[in-house]
């Protein structure tokens, strides 16, 4: 199953932050989010992609966007994963069942056992409205990425 | 011409500069600190840009490059003693909104244009992250 599409509704999902808070979909009600979905936590390409998006989260917010990272790591991984990178938004455990969200946008690859790197928009109305998806788990999709897509969102 | 992003305190972008520094090829180097991860990049690419006001910029970049293990402030102070950077100058420009807002400037068309690690190199418009490899190097030479 390839990537969800923009037009489509977001798959529900309610999983742990790294606090053990659930964040369910009804949460991102009224606001813009991007779900960045990427392979694992302390590998070293996911560090620099998170700490990167560190660095523009202020400058995304100005924007009404708020970030939320996602991998099947564990809510107790993804708090040392957090401290260790010293980022502030929150970090979504796919945890149990496996990749389920993950499998549910359509960016999970069954024979790695975690997601593809992928960004997926999703309106105030739950609705998907942008989506990205690295041509390999080791490419990092730029912050200008997110940034394209509010300006069309602005645009539109 | 090669444009790099880089920061001071990333060993990856040390060894690029090197590999570079062997390369015959026009060089703009721009500031990408990614102060989450490497907590002095900022102030480190702020000490450059104020050495650049006293036309030392590409002397204070060889020297944070070569040596990353002396980064604090008195490191700072001995590197414009040897390069002949007059310190008081130095210590106010490397506060001052001008020199912040050049390396803001620097971090944001990194962000623009795709940057999500360092080092990351543009060469004829084309994007290469992280360390050149031997191919790229080719082409440089």
């Amino acid at each position: 199953m390839p990537i969800i599409e923009a037009g489509t509704a977001a798959p529900d999902f309610t999983l742990s932050d790294q606090d053990g808070n659930d964040v369910a979909l009804s949460d991102l009600e009224g606001q813009t989010s991007v779900l960045v979905f990427y392979p694992l936590d302390f590998s070293p390409t996911c560090t620099d992609q998170l700490n990167v998006y560190q660095e523009v989260l202020g400058e995304l917010g100005d924007q009404g966007a708020r970030l939320y990272g996602i991998s099947v790591d564990s809510a107790f991984a993804h708090k040392a994963f957090q401290d260790h990178l010293g980022i502030t938004f929150p970090l979504l455990a796919d945890f149990e069942p496996k990749g389920e969200v993950a499998k549910a946008y359509g960016v999970y690859i069954d024979e790695r056992g975690h997601s593809q790197r992928a960004l997926v928009m999703i309106g105030p109305e739950l609705e998907v409205t942008w989506s990205y998806q690295a041509p390999t788990p080791l490419e990092i999709p730029g912050a200008n990425l997110i940034f394209d897509a509010l300006d069309e969102r602005q645009a539109a | 011409m090669v444009i790099e992003y880089g920061s001071y305190e990333c060993p990856f972008c040390a060894k690029a500069d090197a590999l570079l520094d062997d390369a015959p090829v026009q060089r703009l180097f721009r500031h990408f600190p990614v102060d989450s991860k490497h907590p002095r990049a900022t102030t480190l690419a702020q000490a450059a840009e104020a050495a650049a006001l006293q036309g030392r910029f590409w002397e204070m970049h060889d020297s944070l490059m070569t040596d990353q293990s002396h980064l604090d402030d008195p490191h700072l102070w001995r590197r414009c003693e040897q390069l002949g950077i007059d310190l008081d100058r130095f210590e106010s420009d490397r506060r001052s909104a001008e020199v912040a807002e050049r390396v803001k400037r620097d971090f944001r068309s990194g962000i623009r244009a795709g940057v999500a690690t360092t080092p990351t190199l543009f060469l004829d418009g084309v994007q290469y992250p992280g360390v050149p490899n031997a191919a790229l190097l080719e082409r440089l030479g």
